[in-house]
């Protein structure tokens, strides 16, 4: 059994009420922030404790928090990005729907740290009863005294408002939510200047994901440098993975990150192996952003290391040979998925998503759809494939917001480790249509376009 | 002037000083020429333009004197600022060259390519993009997607086929006008610049979104389909108006004045006045005023030379002379088939006919019944 500092009390009954909440030790945290450590010490504990932001970039949680700007007069905001649009990715959810407190304390704690009055939680429209439940919390927790005027008698002021988005993937992008919560159009911001600097209403804004913030609960409990211990190198804490696709046990698994990526798919404990006996194909380690890998890259590196669930691990050997932890939306594949219908749905989501503020984005997501349309018909042609290559390379990097690199790498990681089976469908037209290429490909060299 | 602090920075090898806030772009075109980036979307009397085209990426070889890191992306220079010491490469990159070639090949996807018949032709900063940074042919074989022209008011015509989604024309009315009523709807590659459920955008500055507009989106349609660009001469005029600076740019042929526009400088842009403020029209200047005793005339406007308008000034009382050699002669012998002067040959170009008071656009039996119009 792994570590459980999230999840430990999410099976109790009634955990989602207040009552029950405390009763289980929970706002005990809150009252040791509020009352005994100063905000520099809890700034502190999260920088010791080496809290790597949960939403899928990975960025020290602890380092973002000390670059906010703090002119006088000015007020700031802290924002809880609980946009969870990423297909694949439903950790969030799970955290808030029986847990709504757990966030609420992480929310407190985190904008007593940062100076936050007023703090927003953003939630994607889809999660409609999610957003009830959160704001029926925080009526509870407001009647408790841990929300409101003058929390525990320290003086300081926190309301928390539950903010609705109306269902667009873009929005989950820091700038973009932003933007989308000031009630414009949800388009990212270029950057320069950070939100740390000029956020919501131009004033200094830190916006962390859920996992991140109800991560700080037990930091603040345990304190950083116990918490730094569990975990690996760079990859210290608990991970939440919503693991999802042809798996026997679905669904959200709190991780250690020493855990090898074999021992989670196959171990009765989390996934319980590939559904209905089938074999393993391939899988996308962290939401449908990031590239694609296939089973022998999976389960070692290519140094030919057992590779591990944590940071670090799966981003063994960059784009070629390795993908990202992302989010945690841990998507697997078995021999029955087609790798070019795959891509093709992935395509889709971010040619539908895509904001069309910037062009590259606007224009090449739906080019690359409509290509990959074409071959999955089985009207593809071979200098389709180095096309795709050259759009997905021109996207890359060139856009406003990682929007663009997001649909462009699963794209560029398909043709990279699965070439093979876009020939086959290109080449046997009518068969494609008919029956699926299944693991052939393991057989053969894997080809790395240049 | 006070003292302020000065940047160096090199854009190709060129080193230049900037004060300190100047974006990239703004230090490529004090140098000019080549290295100055092109923008589609950028424009330096709007404010929060820009980044969205992304044709001005460069190459930050080097951050500052303090930072040297080169930055890992491509940058937007309308948006990113200079540094001390910063080393920008622009035409001498191969990945920004190609990253460019990219971006006109994206903008030019769902973009109809209807130049012929394209009033904005021959001024089209979207045409001399792609001609200059370009390929020669798309790799684009599926359907463009296409809208629906509206109608927004009297005087200005939607072609949202042609868009390129610059935003330029929303940040106008958002800075020009007390309310804008037209923006995006939708988002992707399906999204619109609209008015929410068809309205007409009345405003007296509304018309300045004509002259913002990089490609033939957004037209006047006091001259649509009335004349090509290249046969104008524009000439700078002024007029005592109430409500704006006045400073035009008439597009005359002959002594007609075929349209009204600001005066545009070599980016593009509005020029200012002489009191430093943007020289943005009122909708009385631009559509209304399409005499020439409602002006006075100050001298042809000069135009880059490397214009098309600048090579076609047509033959008529302003303007050049026509050569007095056959084309036999000054073509070393070879039959001019192909170089037939198309006005003097053409029946529907009669200098007879008054085109700007016809209403509406220009048909051929406009000018078959002669006795009606001439």
């Amino acid at each position: 059994m792994g570590v459980k500092l999230l999840l430990e009390k999410a099976n109790v009954p009634g955990i989602r009420t207040y009552d029950v909440y405390r009763r289980e030790g929970g706002y005990a945290a809150a009252e040791k922030a509020l009352k005994e450590m100063s905000i520099e010490s809890i700034v502190e504990e999260v920088k010791k404790s080496g809290l790597r932001g949960r939403g899928g970039a990975g960025f020290p949680a602890g380092m973002k928090w000390s670059f906010i700007a703090k002119p006088e007069g000015v007020p700031r905001h802290l924002v809880c990005n609980a946009d969870e649009s990423e297909p694949g990715t439903f950790k969030d959810r799970y955290l808030m729907e029986f847990l709504p407190h757990l966030l609420i304390e992480g929310l407190l704690i985190s904008s007593y740290a940062l100076g936050s009055n007023d703090t927003y939680i953003y939630i994607r429209g889809e999660y409609a009863w999610v957003a009830d439940i959160l704001e029926e919390a925080i009526v509870e927790a407001t009647k408790n005294g841990w929300l409101g005027k003058n929390i525990l008698g320290t003086g300081f002021d926190c309301m928390i408002h539950v903010h609705r988005g109306a269902g667009a993937y873009i929005c989950g992008e820091e700038t973009a939510l932003i933007e989308s919560l000031e009630g414009k159009r949800g388009n990212p911001r270029i950057k320069p200047p950070f939100p740390a600097i000029q956020g919501l209403w131009m004033r200094p804004t830190v916006v962390n994901n859920v996992e991140t913030l109800a991560a700080v609960v037990p930091i603040i409990k345990m304190g950083g440098e116990e918490y730094a211990k569990i975990g690996v190198g760079r990859s210290t804490g608990t991970k939440l993975i919503s693991a999802c696709g042809n798996i026997n046990k679905p669904g959200v698994y709190e991780i250690d990150m020493t855990i090898s990526v074999e021992d989670f798919i196959y171990s009765d404990e989390y996934c319980g192996g590939i559904a209905n006996g089938k074999k393993l194909k391939a899988c996308i380690p962290g939401g449908s952003s990031v590239p694609i890998l296939p089973a022998n890259l999976l389960l070692k590196t290519a140094k030919g290391e057992t590779r591990y669930m944590n940071y670090e691990s799966l981003s063994e050997g960059g784009f070629a040979t390795g993908s990202m932890m992302g989010s945690g939306g841990f998507i697997i594949l078995d021999e029955d998925q087609c790798i070019v219908k795959n891509t093709l749905t992935l395509a889709r989501f971010y040619r539908h998503e895509s904001c069309g503020q910037c062009s590259p984005c606007r224009e090449g997501t739906g080019w690359m759809e409509k290509i990959l349309q074409k071959i999955e018909l089985g009207k593809g042609e071979s200098s389709d494939i180095d096309l795709l290559w050259d759009i997905q390379r021109k996207i890359e990097g060139n856009t406003i917001c990682p929007l663009g690199d997001a649909a462009a790498w699963p794209v560029a990681a398909a043709i990279r480790h699965f070439r093979d089976e876009f020939e086959w469908h290109i080449n046997n037209r009518e068969l494609s249509q008919t029956s699926n290429f299944g693991l052939q490909h393991y057989a053969d060299p894997i080809h790395v376009p240049a | 002037m006070s003292e302020q602090t000065l940047f160096k920075v090199t854009v190709d090898n060129i080193t230049i000083e900037v004060p300190a806030g100047t974006t990239i772009l703004q230090a490529a075109r004090k140098i000019g020429g080549a290295v100055a980036p092109p923008a589609m979307c950028y424009y330096s009397k709007l404010e929060g333009s820009g980044g969205k085209c992304r044709t001005c990426l460069v190459e930050v070889s080097k951050g500052s004197e303090k930072d040297p890191r080169p930055m890992p992306k491509l940058v937007a220079s309308c948006r990113t600022t200079v540094m001390d010491g910063m080393e920008v490469k622009n035409i001498t990159s191969e990945k920004v060259i190609d990253a460019r070639a990219g971006i006109v090949e994206f903008l030019l996807l769902n973009h109809p390519l209807d130049c012929p018949i394209c009033d904005q032709a021959g001024e089209c900063h979207l045409q001399d993009l792609s001609f200059e940074h370009g390929k020669s042919s798309t790799r684009y074989e599926f359907q463009r997607r296409t809208f629906k022209k509206h109608d927004l008011g009297k005087h200005i015509q939607l072609h949202m086929t042609r868009c390129i989604l610059c935003y330029r024309c929303v940040f106008t009315a958002d800075q020009l006008t007390n309310k804008r009523e037209h923006g995006i709807l939708d988002r992707g590659d399906h999204a619109e610049i609209a008015t929410h459920i068809e309205k007409s955008l009345d405003n007296e500055f509304i018309g300045n979104v004509i002259d913002v507009c990089p490609v033939g989106a957004l037209t006047d349609k006091t001259f649509r389909f009335k004349n090509r660009v290249w046969f104008l001469k524009p000439m700078d005029a002024h007029r005592n108006c109430p409500t704006c600076s006045g400073r035009v740019t008439l597009w005359n042929r002959g002594d007609e004045v075929f349209r009204v526009t600001a005066r545009k400088d070599e980016w593009g842009e509005i020029e200012d006045t002489p009191e430093g403020k943007p020289g943005w029209i009122c909708n009385t200047c631009r559509f209304e005023k399409k005499h020439t005793n409602d002006w006075i005339i100050e001298g042809p406007r000069e135009i880059s030379r490397h214009s098309v308008i600048a090579q076609g000034h047509y033959a008529g009382n302003i303007g050049t002379t026509k050569p007095t050699e056959t084309f036999k002669a000054v073509n070393d012998g070879r039959a001019p088939h192909l170089l037939m002067d198309i006005h003097n040959e053409s029946e529907v170009n009669l200098p007879s006919v008054r085109l700007s008071e016809i209403e509406g656009p220009s048909h051929g039996n406009t000018f078959k019944n002669k006795s009606k119009n001439a």
